[in-house]
């Protein structure tokens, strides 16, 4: 992202992404952290691919940390794999903060698909990717997607901004909840719910269902009606339960969404995110350049400091410096 | 084992903004059921500033290189109890070889003789660390053996 990309490309890119498309799983292991890592080479990988993107029903898993998402997820793989998908999963887990470490551990709920070689699971930190993290998980998805995952799940804990916008960036966004969570306005803070096109209420042998059921009901009856209908099902992932009839509905919304035009919709307003994603990225990269030049990051700050300046104005001062 | 950890906090949060991010896989192939070690070292690994995979208990070679295979991993380490490491750890070693995934640094912990540590490492794994060992003794191993950030090339033909 440090220039534009530039037109002359690596042939061992063109190999390596070659390599993907005839479905080689180190090839894509490979790509995917070229994205990740934001390499030099990125934006010509993603210029490669982007010929053979846009077949993939891209699946956004969100909720609370605890709420048996990753067990979902399982059970859904194993779901489309009976249906003869190719499924690819990208289980993001948050960063540190303090020491930029993370613990990833989404995966051991996946075992089961071991030995699957159209199975590939990726596991993700947050990592504070300057351009959202929602911007590189769809780069993630868009390769798994050229290099042949019919569905790709995406999956994130629905705290933080960042996160529930990775989940809503899919086409279909599955928010889960589980009943007996404490006080019921918690477990639907409004803005999750809002991004969601199916409600999962896992865990459904617990007690508390059809009171959550009841809320549920009765916070999207206060929605302004939409011509989807927002189904609330009931699964217990651990037993597999349910879990067909939820890989029924997203393919019955991603029908919706096709047929009526929603789909051009959101495709463009996920790009305008992303396109305005990169230009904050591209331009704090510029001033994060000038940490120590005269006049730079540094001297700004000072001058900040002392008052000699306001936010606005340093913002503006270091902005246009950043391109002399 | 706590002031171990305590101390890597402070040197891997400057680390963590200098150098990259290191995925590390932490694995316990075979039959026994003690993974404290491996969870201890898999949050210590995290407070070195390192993204952590952790696969859980019961693994087969076939599992473990195939999840760091997917997660392009830089490192594997192994945590091994029950002594079934003088078959384990050579098939995992070949496994990783037929994937071309020569470049992906192998250490160990747990229970190993010390004299069978020679013949461990023979197979191409870099370190053995037993019971004792500091996190941050760990970590720095990790730093400074671990392979230079991924680039285009990869080994191994499917």
């Amino acid at each position: 992202m440090s220039s534009a990309p530039t037109r002359e490309v690596n042939p061992a890119l063109i190999e390596l992404v070659q390599r993907g498309i005839n479905g080689d799983r180190r090839a894509l292991a490979r790509c995917i952290t070229l994205i990740e890592n934001r390499a030099v080479e990125a934006p010509a990988l993603m210029h490669q691919i982007y010929p053979h993107i846009g077949r993939a029903h891209l699946i956004g898993i969100t909720g609370a940390p605890g709420s048996g998402k990753s067990t979902l997820t399982n059970e859904l793989i194993k779901e489309f794999r009976k249906r003869g998908r190719k499924v690819g999963v990208v289980a993001v887990d948050p960063t540190s903060t303090l020491t930029g470490g993370a613990v990833l551990g989404d995966r051991i709920r996946m075992l089961e698909n071991f030995g699957d070689k159209d199975v590939f699971i990726r596991s993700m930190a947050t990592r504070g990717q300057l351009g959202g993290l929602a911007s590189m998980t769809n780069d993630v998805a868009r390769v798994m997607d050229a290099f042949g995952k019919e569905i790709v799940i995406l999956e994130t804990v629905g705290v933080g901004q960042d996160e529930v916008d990775v989940a809503k960036a899919a086409h279909t966004t599955l928010l889960v909840e589980v009943p007996g969570m404490g006080d019921d306005i918690q477990a639907i803070k409004a803005g999750v719910l809002e991004i969601a096109d199916m409600i999962i209420i896992n865990k459904a042998d617990r007690e508390g269902v059809e009171k959550l059921q009841l809320h549920l009901k009765g916070m999207l009856s206060l929605a302004p009606r939409r011509e989807w209908q927002i189904p609330i099902l009931r699964t217990i992932a651990v037993q597999g339960e349910g879990i067909g009839e939820v890989a029924d509905a997203a393919e019955k919304h991603l029908v919706y969404l096709k047929n009526s035009g929603e789909y051009e919709k959101r495709e463009k307003a996920r790009l305008r995110d992303e396109l305005l994603g990169r230009i904050r990225e591209e331009v704090t990269r510029r001033v994060l350049r000038l940490e120590t030049a005269p006049g730079g990051l540094q001297d700004t700050l000072n001058q900040l400091e002392l008052r000699q300046l306001d936010l606005d104005q340093a913002a503006y001062a270091l902005y246009k410096k950043s391109f002399e | 084992m706590e002031s171990g950890s305590q101390q890597s906090t402070q040197s891997a949060a400057q680390s963590a903004t200098s150098s990259r991010n290191i995925r590390v896989l932490i694995a316990k192939p075979g039959l026994d059921g003690h993974d404290r070690g491996a969870k201890v070292v898999t949050r210590g690994l995290r407070d070195a500033g390192m993204e952590v995979i952790y696969t859980g208990l019961h693994q087969t070679p076939d599992m473990i290189v195939e999840a760091a295979l997917q997660e392009d991993v830089d490192a594997i380490g192994l945590s091994i109890l029950s002594g079934a490491h003088t078959v384990l750890f050579p098939r995992i070693m070949k496994l990783l070889g037929e994937n071309g995934m020569d470049d992906v640094l192998v250490f160990a912990g747990g229970i190993i003789p010390p004299e069978e540590v020679e013949q461990i490492k023979a197979l191409g794994i870099q370190a053995v660390f037993g019971p004792g060992t500091t996190i941050e003794e760990t970590a720095r191993f990790i730093r400074q053996n671990v392979r230079p950030a991924a680039g285009l090339s990869t080994g191994g033909v499917q």
